[in-house]
């Protein structure tokens, strides 16, 4: 098989590469340039690029670099930016995962001739009895990807391996180190890529949009304290808020950007029986009216029960037990109740 | 590695570097194994010493300059470097440059990091002498200019521009500036010697006429203050510290010598092989020459746009058939680059994503153009055929 492997210059991708290369695949492998910014850290920073072309040598594979700058900013970066002036908490890499990873770069890869891409996610590609095919967990659970690849379906699941999904991080590192790949050692990446350390979000933000204080009051509407920028609190959030005395340990139950508002409450006012899924994709087909699903709402959340319910024009989740409110603009992603480790679908919490 | 080694490969990458010329490498071999730093007094010191003056006469003679003109560099980035931020160095305080906008990012750069400015071109890339004179009226109203570069080439392109007539125009209505000229992608082509006459500084580049990567020459003409960049130490009259690079330099004196000795034929042979392989190329439907029927441009360069293709996997496919080109831009990640060239001539940015360069030398084969046709038009139909 003739595979474009996706390497980040991270460990899990080198180890893809090799291991296909290994099995005697061809292999070529691709860095993405997504940003050309000041954090030179992250996934596209010119050290990863280095670093995966020097396991890309180390293996005997070719090297390329894609620039994908542009498709990056304009649905990752762009909308990162809008989300937060509305109001919503984003999950970047979904976005790039969605748009770019395992849009452009499948597509671009059937272009040049090859029959697979492969990236070093931790999930695995589960052929049902039909042979439909769906995303699965990782075997690692403190690793597992499978929540940041929801999106998956069909023809692109048709194509795509995960070659390191069926391992541990541990074994990974080992074969990274046996294998004399550079990356063995090399810490996990963290955070948002295109955000430098230093500044952080606020900086980030701040640069590209006018951050607003806004006053803080509790569920009776009595101002509690303020924060400097509003577009920076998430729903949901308890700590960076300052709060003393009696608020203090209050959790952000709303966030209203427009009115410079953020409402705090008790924990169980920030409990809901109901999210609705925007723009839901699913592997199969949406689950049935009624049917019991896995819900998982963060990249290493607990799972949570919930019943399918189908409202006119929209998908929503009914829970068994009350659950914290989902931060609009956060990934709700559903697991099969007979087969928790298979993705069904998910969207984006309203 | 099978499908990705083709079994020939067609080399049309000359203006990215060109390959080492047999009189450069002969040179090279010679002296690399010389112990004797040319500062030193002792005889094998003297006879690097001389080896070295052997090369800066050559060059001398090739540019048009006194021997005590040619001051060598690491290279072309640092040539240019050194006539932009070594003239302002020199400089009265808030005296700033002006160059065009399709200069190299080696001029580019420096001059707008030192708060510079650039001048508009035309939709062939060129600077026209009155939107200079425009440009330079300007820019006196904000300041004093202390120098202009001029890109005699354009490295992406191969378009020529005017220079003597730009050089005039300096005169008149910069007259305190001094006149840098960019020759890099000049040198293989014409006669910088001639071209470049009336300009105070001038830069060439050893690897882009067969010479070694590394070597650089920046010509300074008798009265022009320039601050030495590299000051550690009195090499090259206290214009560049540093020991010179003996063996690549006289390289590098091989290979222009040998260039401009054929250089009459060359440019008339690759002229015809670049006008086969653009006939070739253009008549894939859909591909767009960069420069108009009227632009003067050097014999070694095809720039062209492929509607509808983004030249990034173009070039994949193209390197897998065993055909080395270029987008003409790349960044240090290896990516291609938007290239600030294409956009300054005002090319549409949906057709300056398929902006792609051939680039021949007197190495080029009938046989290479026609090969690299075949393989170009097999790789825009493939990817038209799959990709939107």
């Amino acid at each position: 098989m003739r595979v474009l492997v996706a390497m980040s210059g991270g460990v899990d991708s080198s180890v893809a590469a090799h291991l296909l290369h290994r099995d005697g695949h061809e292999v070529v492998g691709v860095t993405l340039r997504l940003w050309g910014g000041p954090a030179d850290r992250g996934c596209c920073s010119v050290a990863d690029v280095d670093d995966a072309r020097r396991v890309a040598d180390r293996i005997g594979v070719d090297h390329h670099v894609f620039d994908f700058a542009e498709a990056f900013e304009t649905h990752v970066v762009a909308p990162y930016v809008a989300d937060h002036v509305a109001g919503r908490t984003p999950n970047p890499c979904i976005e790039c995962n969605r748009h770019v990873k395992f849009d452009l770069l499948v597509a671009r890869a059937a272009a040049l001739g090859f029959d697979a891409v492969a990236t070093g996610h931790h999930a695995r590609v589960v052929v049902r009895p039909d042979g439909t095919r769906r995303v699965g967990r990782g075997l690692d659970p403190a690793k597992d990807q499978s929540y940041v690849l929801h999106m998956l379906t069909g023809h692109v699941l048709d194509r795509l391996v995960f070659p390191v999904g069926d391992r541990t991080k541990a074994d990974v590192r080992a074969i990274a180190a046996a294998a004399g790949l550079r990356t063995a050692a090399k810490p996990d990446s963290q955070d948002v890529c295109f955000i430098a350390g230093d500044g952080g979000r606020r900086t980030f933000l701040g640069e590209r949009i006018p951050l607003r204080p806004a006053r803080i009051v509790d569920l009776d509407g009595v101002e509690v304290g303020s924060v400097e920028a509003v577009q920076l609190v998430t729903l949901g959030q308890r700590r960076g808020l300052g709060l003393a005395g009696a608020a203090a340990g209050r959790y952000v139950v709303d966030v209203d950007v427009a009115g410079a508002t953020v409402v705090v409450g008790p924990p169980e006012a920030t409990l809901v029986r109901e999210v609705v899924l925007g723009d839901p994709v699913w592997a199969d087909g949406p689950p049935a009216d009624g049917e019991r699903v896995l819900v998982q709402c963060s990249a290493h959340g607990r799972v949570a029960v919930a019943r399918v319910a189908h409202h006119p024009g929209a998908v929503a989740l009914r829970w068994e037990e009350p659950q914290r409110r989902v931060a609009p603009g956060q990934s709700v992603v559903c697991y099969d109740a007979d087969a928790p480790d298979e993705v069904l679908g998910g969207g984006t919490a309203r | 590695m099978t499908r990705t080694a083709a079994a020939e490969t067609v080399y049309l990458d000359w203006s990215a570097t060109a390959p080492l010329r047999p009189e450069a490498a002969q040179a090279w071999q010679r002296w690399a194994t010389h112990v004797g730093n040319p500062s030193g007094s002792h005889r094998d010191a003297r006879t690097a010493r001389r080896v070295l003056d052997d090369a800066r006469d050559t060059f001398a003679e090739l540019l048009g300059c006194d021997p005590g003109a040619v001051v060598f560099t690491s290279g072309g980035t640092e040539a240019d470097d050194l006539a932009v931020q070594g003239v302002l160095d020199a400089a009265a305080p808030g005296a700033f440059a002006v160059c065009s906008a399709v200069e190299h990012h080696a001029v580019l750069d420096p001059v707008l990091a030192r708060g510079g400015m650039t001048v508009p071109v035309d939709r062939d890339g060129v600077v026209r002498p009155d939107v200079l004179a425009e440009g330079l009226r300007s820019a006196a109203a904000a300041g004093p200019v202390a120098v202009v570069s001029i890109l005699a080439v354009n490295n992406e392109t191969g378009v020529r521009q005017p220079v003597e007539d730009l050089v005039a125009v300096v005169r008149e209505h910069a007259p305190g500036a001094v006149v840098h000229v960019d020759a890099v992608a000049a040198f293989c082509w014409t006669d910088v010697a001639r071209t470049t006459a009336s300009a105070d500084l001038v830069t060439v580049s050893a690897h882009k006429f067969g010479g070694p990567q590394g070597v650089g020459v920046l010509v300074v003409r008798d009265g022009v203050r320039l601050a030495a960049r590299l000051v550690g130490g009195t090499q090259e009259r206290g214009r560049r510290a540093g020991t010179p690079n003996v063996a690549g330099i006289a390289a590098a004196a091989a290979a222009a010598s040998a260039t401009a000795a054929d250089r009459t034929d060359t440019v008339a042979r690759v002229e015809g092989l670049r006008d086969r392989l653009a006939a070739g190329v253009l008549a894939v439907p859909g591909v767009v020459p960069t420069l108009g029927p009227t632009a003067e441009r050097v014999a070694g360069t095809l720039h062209v746009c492929v509607r509808g293709v983004d030249s990034e996997p173009l070039l994949f496919l193209l390197d897998e058939g065993g055909v080395r080109a270029s987008a003409g831009s790349s960044c240090q990640s290896g990516a291609r680059r938007r290239s600030h060239v294409v956009d300054a001539m005002g090319v549409d940015p949906d057709l300056g994503r398929g902006a792609l360069r051939f680039s021949l030398g007197h190495g080029t084969t009938t046989a290479d153009c026609d090969r690299a046709v075949e393989v170009f038009a097999a790789a825009v139909d493939r990817l038209r055929e799959v990709a939107p």
